[in-house]
């Protein structure tokens, strides 16, 4: 199997492509078009500022080439974000793939969320084998509402989603790279679909 | 609902921890990528490394050490001591980190904590403080707590918010090492001037100490080093105990 981590120069991707391998497959680290459309599985991960990481998007093409792909797609944080048509963070667009905006949590809470928090109403083949109210980790200022295509939701302050499908193209809020053996578990369910 | 967080701190020299640990299922007990594999397993929600080296190789050792624990760790962790700038932050959060701590050079450098959350964001700063009360005021100090500085605790935390850092560590350097409990009022104070995460830090001696934190202190999460190394406190003892307590917890 193939699998593509879509570079664009954002943040941790090292501890992504080492969670692959804990689980017995490699994944190469690539922003070249064909590689990234050969590949079977393409996950788009993401951590920093969301207009900056739509700029280095733009600058190497990846803002065209991701919403066209057809293999399942898999957004991490800020990847899930900007898979999205808007950002209050640096009010950038988006992909728009899922045609919701993104929203800053509210100043009365702790901003960023950083901590294990749980995930809930749990569908789609991603999430098999996993018990609702699960843990995962999550490190993020801003959030998407519940919408059409939330498949997890979590709570802080307000009920969001921490997960999102559209097609073949699936989102995650918190990072199961480091989320211990659920987010290992989630990770192999999306290689394996 | 975000639970609080239970965080073992590991001092690290040349690569190999510190501070003695007792854990007689280690192969090796300086191997801080064993160890750190052995509280990821036992409930860790996450983990600190803290370089206290002063070699000139430290940068590249400690870089290896962060490579190293990301291949086999499957929860956060975040990286301290010595950091000074931006180049130093790229090569650890590349290598696996998720959050770097800086002090002294924040205190030295503040437009530092700007320059670092700016391009990589705010939510893998992390500001440690080291304070201690002195005559009422709680005074900033440097260099492991022994040099004192102008600073006043909660104004530096709240000009190092501002600044962009997305969490801040206190450590009470009239707790640190006593065993007596957190710095409580403290802490309670920055949690609720402040508008990020506490991470609170020295003084846990027993489970109580903990709940404590939480609930008194109102600390988003605890670190502690020799009751987890010593086995003193179990960590997943320890969370039975804070849910009891109708503390939050990841179970």
């Amino acid at each position: 199997m193939k699998i593509a981590i879509i570079d664009y120069g954002a943040g941790n991707i090292q501890s992504i492509k080492f969670a692959i391998k804990r689980l017995g497959f490699e994944a190469v680290l690539t922003n070249d078009e064909d590689e990234i459309k050969a590949a079977d599985k393409v996950i788009f991960p993401g951590v920093g500022e969301a207009s900056s990481a739509m700029k280095m998007l733009r600058n190497s093409k990846l803002d065209t080439l991701i919403p066209k792909l057809t293999q399942p797609v898999l957004g991490i944080c800020l990847g899930m974000q900007l898979m999205c048509a808007h950002s209050e963070e640096g009010d950038t667009t988006g992909l728009s793939i899922f045609e919701v905006p993104v929203l800053k949590f509210n100043n009365s809470l702790k901003v960023p969320q950083i901590g294990w928090n749980q995930i809930t109403n749990l569908s789609t083949p991603i999430f098999s084998e996993i018990k609702e109210l699960e843990y995962v980790y999550l490190v993020h200022s801003y959030y998407v509402a519940e919408c059409d295509e939330t498949i997890a939701t979590s709570e802080y302050g307000v009920k969001y989603s921490t997960a999102l499908k559209k097609d073949n193209f699936y989102g995650v809020q918190f990072h199961p790279e480091k989320s211990s053996d659920a987010g290992e578990k989630i990770l192999k369910n999306f290689l394996e679909l | 609902m975000l639970t609080k967080r239970i965080i073992p701190c590991l001092d690290i020299k040349n690569g190999r921890t510190v501070k003695g640990v007792n854990f007689v299922d280690l192969r090796d007990a300086g191997d801080p990528v064993e160890l750190a594999a052995i509280y990821a397993a036992s409930g860790a929600d996450e983990l600190v490394f803290l370089d206290i080296s002063a070699t000139e190789e430290r940068r590249r050792t400690l870089a290896d050490l962060v490579l190293r624990v990301a291949e086999k760790v499957n929860i956060p962790f975040t990286v301290g001591g010595g950091i000074s700038s931006v180049e130093d932050v790229d090569i650890l959060l590349q290598n696996g980190a998720d959050k770097v701590s800086i002090n002294s050079s924040a205190v030295k450098d503040p437009d530092l904590i700007n320059r670092l959350a700016s391009k990589f964001g705010s939510q893998c700063i992390t500001v440690a403080i080291d304070a201690k009360l002195i005559d009422g005021k709680w005074i900033v100090h440097l260099v492991g707590g022994k040099v004192p500085t102008e600073l006043d605790l909660f104004e530096w935390a709240k000009e190092v918010e501002k600044r962009g850092a997305g969490e801040i560590l206190f450590t009470s350097m009239n707790n640190d090492g006593t065993k007596n409990g957190f710095a409580n009022e403290a802490l309670a104070k920055l949690s609720s001037e402040l508008n990020i995460p506490i991470i609170a830090s020295g003084g846990a001696g027993t489970m109580q100490h903990f709940c404590d934190a939480f609930l008194v202190g109102k600390a988003d999460a605890a670190l502690a080093a020799s009751v987890f190394h010593f086995k003193e406190i179990e960590i997943n003892d320890l969370k039975i105990e804070l849910r009891n307590n109708k503390i939050p917890v990841r179970l």
